[in-house]
């Protein structure tokens, strides 16, 4: 079946299977920043957005974001790369397999929450795990991305 | 110090975070034959037909193999160095399986879909025999794991096969009983910590075809390159100059990746078809079909004289190490290697121990290595001696540890170092508020608050056994090349040394291209495991770079027309006390190019005839409600004595992950199976790793120390980090409200009913 969306920005028709992912969908079209680790959504690799919210691509139906907009790190390369300057500057992008996911919801925090606190913080992204670092360098990149005072 | 010393960002930093394609699924050919593996649903049962008839006329299938069509060599998956310490016990695929989960066969297909479908048709009959599940059953089960004739060793490793041991050992010195004998306090108890899982985020996976020559070419995400080739080779019986082993980015190994895996099986579908392979393991496979780390049990007995010197430790192990026996001896010994030398005012030591087979997944080698297990063993007792002499626990450890210049009694007369442990925990008490915490005090609401500590050491890279090369090369631009086999799995280390080779060449860092993980380009080094790279490596980078510099030298003032001696390097240029001077890109382009005749290039290898311990001091805080036994972690301190510290940011984060993973260890991470042998534990819906609300506040503080055998002093830092995290959460969780819990993960069940029995 064909899907016709908004990819970063761009109008495209796909040809899908039923059945099949966007994850998945995204991989083989090429957007190969799209991370999956747990084939049970709860590890926040696969991080896009769906009409600008943060959303698990391994467990959307590609045909559910039919006329939608889709979000990858690829569309939004000016702002992810300035927090991976802050998240690399801490060491706290590791072996680099979740960050992808991560920064795209850190992305999605800073739009929707207003100068939030350590414990919005942490809420906002606990569903984005990491076995690498331990959170802590993550959670300093992520308040001095947002100008948040580091305690 | 320009280079060495400075928080600098990891070179693949931004490419990584940003999601470029650069891992090992990313470089597959789109068009790749898809690799499924059918598995076994018993835990013990001898194949007595398997029928593929079917599954071969499915349109798409490329090729299904079972174990009529692999090579009849065993072989082991765990990657050392050769002659591996681990037996040769297993086949690609083997008509006995010997846990729920083994591969039965291997199905190649265009696409997953029809391989997934294939596979439901393919026919096995088993004869399914008695499993033996409880390790501390395997020793004189009537089933014998291996039965098998062609198993076989490199050397005595202690095995028994009709007894179900894979490796024994034992090391003594001094009479340990007749010293118990003399301590006036003697205390004992026995461990169990779990098996855990690595549950890096990359799951394994590989990627293989043949190259323009028919040479098999498997790119792969491993710790241990030179390692999976050699293994590879064997299995595949090729000689090893047909194998070439590519290591792209790698998602998280932790130990995982240093036992080899999926390339066994891509390997032998691309030789066997002629096409492009891809197999990848899902989360369930990567749970219940790889490795984990060796559930253990270990009886510790430690005695002491009346002022707390610690006289006599006595460490009896049994190991889990599954159904094959990957690092079972090694994993095995390290406990005792990674323990007994914490305290050496001992008189008597032992250490005896057994790895076991068992019908379940394998052991393998997991960040920590034996030290993990045996650091949670030790330190738990310790702390129970301390408060059998009513001694606070911080001063037991100050008067027990082993100092600079002193040598402990299973240490073949090696003098330590350097150490700073006596500083960490002057710092570490101080910074979680020890004086006043210590040992806990109620904070209403049914709550108490408590504090614990444990200390650790490990070592650095493998003494006598560990080597790594590398080459060093001036390019005709004016850059550098530093070609390494060291392995970077997300770590730091293509950073680490980077810096390390700027800082001798004094040169900017951005001028030195590092290539690595090749093994067809790369000179030798066995991997990122025993926390090696940044003390082995390291070395050998120093080393190249120091002789570099040198021709570089002679080559300058050769051309400025003058001696050696009156020439110096600074910054990208070598000039003479007078002014005089040639770019590095002069040099560079008349000795390659023009009238030198000669490109500058380095080589070193470097092994270490010792292994110098790095060491943690670590203190937790925890809050225990005494309603239902919960425990929160409040706050976890680790002073960490790694040496000089190469990259501080890139230190702490490896130590905050380190300890992040001993708190999943200590508090929620266990691997458990069902009556009948099949994993419970295969998903992160039943297996919990922390997530960001679960570590509570990670600190981490350095007390340098400087190792003379290292390079700028360093010693090593991954693995250290791991251990202290259980023996010091059990301890405040015992000052908190009294119970002491000796099965790993501390659960607010065995707290809830341990306060019943009190």
């Amino acid at each position: 079946m064909q899907i016709t969306l908004t990819l970063n920005g761009k109008l495209v028709t796909w040809e899908i299977e039923k059945g099949e992912f966007l994850a998945d969908t995204l991989r083989s079209h090429g957007l190969l920043s799209v991370k999956k680790a747990c084939e049970t959504s709860c590890c926040g690799l696969c991080t896009v957005w769906l009409e600008d919210k943060s959303v698990l691509s391994c467990t959307i139906l590609s045909v559910r974001v039919h006329g939608k907009r889709v979000t990858t790190i690829e569309g939004v390369k000016r702002e992810a790369e300035e927090f991976a300057q802050v998240l690399t500057a801490e060491g706290s992008e590791q072996c680099g397999f979740c960050s992808p996911g991560f920064i795209m919801n850190v992305l999605a925090m800073k739009n929707e929450l207003i100068n939030p606190s350590e414990e919005d913080i942490i809420n906002y992204l606990t569903g984005n795990l990491c076995r690498c670092t331990g959170y802590m360098g993550q959670l300093r990149a992520v308040k001095t991305y947002l100008g948040v005072a580091q305690v | 110090m320009k280079s060495v010393g400075h928080s600098i960002r990891k070179v693949d930093g931004i490419m990584i975070a940003t999601g470029k394609p650069v891992y090992t699924e990313d470089l597959a050919m789109s068009r790749a034959l898809v690799i499924k593996i059918m598995r076994s649903p018993h835990a013990f049962a001898k194949i007595t037909s398997i029928d593929i008839s079917r599954a071969e006329k499915v349109e798409g299938v490329e090729c299904i193999l079972t174990y009529k069509d692999v090579p009849k060599v065993r072989f082991t998956l765990a990657g050392q160095s050769y002659p591996e310490p681990s037996p040769y016990d297993r086949l690609i695929l083997d008509e006995i399986v010997r846990y729920v989960g083994d591969e039965v066969a291997i199905i190649a297909a265009v696409d997953e879909k029809t391989a997934l479908q294939a596979m439901k048709k393919i026919r096995v009959e088993y004869e399914v025999l008695e499993p033996v599940l409880d390790f501390e059953q395997a020793l004189g089960h009537t089933t014998v794991v291996h039965p098998e004739e062609n198993l076989s060793c490199n050397f005595d490793i202690g095995l028994k096969k009709e007894n179900n041991i894979a490796s024994s050992f034992k090391e003594e010195v001094g009479d340990v009983e007749e010293e118990f004998k003399r301590c006036s306090v003697v205390v004992e108890d026995i461990y169990y910590p779990q098996a855990q899982a690595h549950a890096m985020m990359e799951t394994y996976r590989a990627f293989t075809y043949l190259d323009h020559t028919g040479r098999l070419v498997v790119v792969t995400s491993t710790q241990v390159p030179f390692h999976i080739r050699r293994q590879l080779a064997r299995a595949l019986q090729l000689p090893a100059s047909k194998v070439r082993v590519v290591k792209p980015r790698i998602g998280g190994g932790f130990g995982g990746k240093q036992t080899g895996s999926v390339e066994m099986f891509a390997g032998i579908v691309t030789l066997k078809t002629g096409k492009p392979a891809l197999v990848i393991y899902d989360r369930k496979e990567t749970f219940s079909c790889t490795t984990s780390r060796h559930a253990m049990r270990l009886k510790v007995r430690v005695g002491a004289d009346r002022e707390g010197v610690i006289r006599a430790i006595d460490i009896q192990v049994l190991s889990d190490t599954g159904a094959y026996g990957e690092h079972a001896a090694t994993v095995l010994s390290c406990v005792g290697h990674y323990t007994l030398p914490l305290y050496n005012k001992t008189r008597a030591v032992r250490f005896t121990g057994k790895a076991v087979y068992t019908n379940k997944m394998p052991g393998g080698a997991f960040r920590g290595y034996g030290a993990t297990q045996g650091t949670f063993a030790l330190e738990s007792t310790v702390n129970k001696l301390a408060e059998q002499l009513k001694m606070d626990p911080t001063e037991v450890r100050l008067k027990n540890i082993s100092k600079v210049g002193e040598t402990f009694l299973t240490g073949q007369g090696v003098l330590l170092g350097s150490s700073s442990l006596d500083r960490c925990i002057e710092k570490g008490k101080e910074m979680i508020g020890w004086k006043d915490k210590f040992p806990c005090r109620k904070i209403g609401n049914n709550k108490v608050r408590a504090v614990g500590m444990a200390i650790t050491m490990q070592g650095s890279g493998i003494a006598n056994i560990g080597t790594a090369s590398v080459e060093l090369r001036l390019n005709d631009d004016g850059y550098f090349t530093l070609l390494t086999g060291a392995t970077d799995m997300g770590h730091g280390c293509d950073t680490i040394l980077t810096q390390m080779a700027a800082e001798i060449l004094e040169i900017p860092m951005d001028n030195i291209v590092l290539v690595a993980g090749d093994t067809d380009t790369s000179p030798y080094d066995p991997g990122s495991y025993a926390s090696s790279t940044t003390y082995v490596a390291g070395t050998a980078v120093v080393k190249a770079a120091t002789e570099l510099k040198k021709k570089i030298l002679e080559q300058g003032a050769k051309f400025l027309g003058v001696p050696p001696q009156d020439v110096e390097m600074d910054g990208l240029k070598v000039h003479t006390f007078h002014g005089e001077e040639i770019s590095l890109a002069k040099i560079a382009e008349l000795g390659v190019l023009g009238i030198g005749k000669l490109q500058l290039v380095s080589y070193a290898t470097h092994g270490s005839e010792i292994s110098p311990p790095p060491y943690v001091a670590g203190f937790a805080e925890v809050e225990v409600d005494q309603e239902t036994g919960k425990v929160e972690l409040i706050d976890y301190v680790a002073v960490v004595d790694c040496g000089t510290v190469i990259n501080p940011n890139l230190a702490r984060i490896q130590a905050e992950g380190g300890i992040a993973q001993g708190i999943g260890m200590a508090l929620y991470e266990e691997v458990n199976y069902n009556d009948l042998g099949k994993m419970a534990t295969n998903s992160f819906m039943q297996y919990k790793i922390p997530c960001r609300k679960d570590v509570g506040k990670i600190r981490i503080a350095f007390e340098e120390s400087y190792e003379p055998s290292g390079p700028f002093g360093a010693k090593s830092i991954g693995e250290v980090v791991a251990n202290t995290p259980p023996p010091a959460i059990v301890h405040a969780v015992y000052n908190a409200v009294g119970v002491r819990v000796t099965h790993l993960p501390i659960t607010p069940e065995k707290v809830f009913l341990g306060m019943q029995k009190l």
